[in-house]
């Protein structure tokens, strides 16, 4: 299964020193998730502020300086995994340096059979 | 001769999950599909039954009746499925089977599905539900009774567990030995939520029986988890006492105030074994703390032969491992009646100060107890009506006044 693994900050959470010292390195992570055929693709975003939301509204395009919803959390990257089941998933998840200091969203693809 | 229809009731209780279990497999993980499978198949035993008489195996041919059914259903789609497109979607394992001689030779998988409805990816509240349903076996319509809700509300709210599972793609599984330690324990809240939720309330027996029900399956398929028989000892001591917990108005009795005559000796004597069982293991957990806690007083003859000091001790551990201030007002209650009331007041104010309890009627009702014990009327007065203040059932509410109008 593919799931679309969010890399976001957590505004509410101050990493204590056993998180910043314990947290795993992200290269290693890389390297291992693509040694593993798991991560398929993955890159870091610009923040909010850089973002423009686009939408079209009778006919015409309409364009919006920053996010679609102003969320406290904030995306700074995303990963394409393909994986077991979700089991696999939290454990690739949570071998992510930001999941232990910030969090990570896990959504599953829309499999071609639902569509 | 037996009532076929008491023989189709038995076999539910144990078979349901089971042929539930069996048929998600086969099916891949089509929840619906194995539930209404499962359904046609007592439904048509009832039909059957009393005109063939009951077959040597009942749950050999439940099993095998919905297998089939699961495996024409899914076939039939297919057919459907491939007028429009090229699919091969049967597998050859798929054949319609007859009945295996033994019910040893139907596999179990009810553990995979305790762990599957339970997964932490899910609320509690459709851990809950779905545990209700495809492991208890009750319908749709007696899990929304027992919440107080619309049986339209609840069956969204099962819908939507299962799609989570099929979406999200949590596995059909018992976790490896390595997730064990952090799942479990989300199983065995589960099953200790239930019981809760059931006790004391008439409406809900059936949650409490099938609560009970479930620690005793858990225990038969992990028969080496020391914290599963634990829980299990721990509902079975508490339901032990069920009968003296409200008097014949409906009235609450406190513990000590119990007729313990009403306790039932042989399911304290049961859970008593049990937790013996579990702590010969030699890897305490907090549910066998509770469970001894629960023990210490199943087994006092009167409320003032309780081993107070025993059970000070055991909230002390219990508290090192679960350090949450319901469990900090627990040990209060219990240094309280080991050492004197004067002894508890100082630790209750601390859990005042720390403000977690901010709201929770038991803190000033535990004050007011001590207060009361300490012969400090006018205070104990106090707290009673703030406790009055914060009780969420009626009731406890009666239970406080009667306590205020005692003081004199």
């Amino acid at each position: 299964m593919k799931y679309l693994m969010l890399v976001c900050l957590d505004p509410s959470f101050t990493p204590g020193p056993n998180e910043v010292d314990d947290a795993p390195d992200v290269n290693e992570w890389v390297k291992e998730m693509d040694g593993r055929g798991i991560r398929l693709i993955g890159e870091r975003t610009r923040p909010a502020s850089d973002a423009t939301t686009v939408r079209v509204r009778g006919g015409e395009v309409l364009l919006t300086d920053g996010p679609f919803a102003e969320t406290k959390e904030q995306m700074v990257g995303f990963d394409v995994l393909d994986c077991a089941d979700l089991d696999e998933a939290i454990d690739v998840a949570s071998k992510h340096p930001m999941a232990w200091g910030g969090l990570i969203e896990l959504r599953p693809f829309w499999e071609g059979d639902d569509a | 001769m037996t009532d076929v229809g008491d023989v189709v009731a038995a076999v539910y209780a144990d078979g349901w999950s089971r042929i539930v279990a069996t048929l998600i497999r086969l099916t891949g993980g089509d929840w619906d599909l194995a539930e209404e499978c499962a359904q046609d198949a007592f439904a048509r035993a009832l039909r059957r039954w009393p005109v063939s008489g009951v077959p040597e195996r009942p749950l050999a041919w439940l099993t095998t009746t919905a297998r089939n059914r699961a495996i024409d259903v899914i076939r039939r789609a297919s057919v459907e499925a491939g007028k429009l497109r090229e699919a091969g979607m049967v597998e050859p394992s798929m054949e319609p089977v007859p009945a295996p001689a033994y019910d040893a030779e139907i596999p179990d998988e009810r553990l995979e599905l305790i762990f599957t409805c339970c997964h932490p990816a899910l609320s509690v509240e459709a851990q809950v539900v779905l545990t209700l349903r495809s492991l208890a076996g009750m319908s749709t319509a007696e899990i929304a009774a027992a919440f107080l809700v619309s049986e339209k509300t609840m069956g969204q709210r099962l819908f939507r567990a299962k799609q989570k599972i099929k979406n999200a793609g949590i596995p059909f599984r018992v976790p490896p030995a390595h997730l064990l330690p952090e799942r479990l324990p989300t199983v065995l809240h589960v099953l200790y939520l239930l019981f809760n939720a059931g006790y004391g309330d008439p409406s809900r027996e059936r949650v409490t029986a099938e609560a009970i029900r479930l620690a005793r399956l858990l225990v038969a398929l992990m028969p080496d988890e020391p914290e599963a028989r634990g829980l299990l000892a721990l509902v079975l001591l508490h339901d032990a006492r069920h009968a003296a917990r409200a008097d014949t108005d409906g009235e609450l009795v406190a513990l000590d105030e119990q007729d313990r005559s009403l306790w039932d000796g042989a399911r304290i004597a049961e859970g008593e074994a049990e937790l013996e069982r579990a702590l010969r293991r030699r890897r305490a957990g907090p549910f066998q703390l509770q469970a001894a806690i629960a023990a210490c007083h199943a087994t006092a003859t009167t409320a003032a032969g309780t081993d107070w000091p025993q059970i000070a001790g055991l909230y002390t551990e219990l508290l090192r491992l679960v350090p949450t201030p319901v469990v900090a007002l627990n040990r209060a209650v219990a240094i309280g009646m080991a050492d004197g009331p004067e002894a508890a007041l100082p630790i209750l104010g601390e859990l005042a100060a720390d403000g977690r309890l901010d709201g929770y009627h038991l803190l000033p009702a535990t004050r007011a107890e001590m207060l009361r014990r300490a012969g400090r009327d006018g205070e104990a007065r106090e707290a009673y009506a703030a406790a009055l203040e914060l009780a969420p059932t009626e009731a406890e509410r009666r239970f406080l006044r009667r306590r205020i109008d005692g003081l004199g």
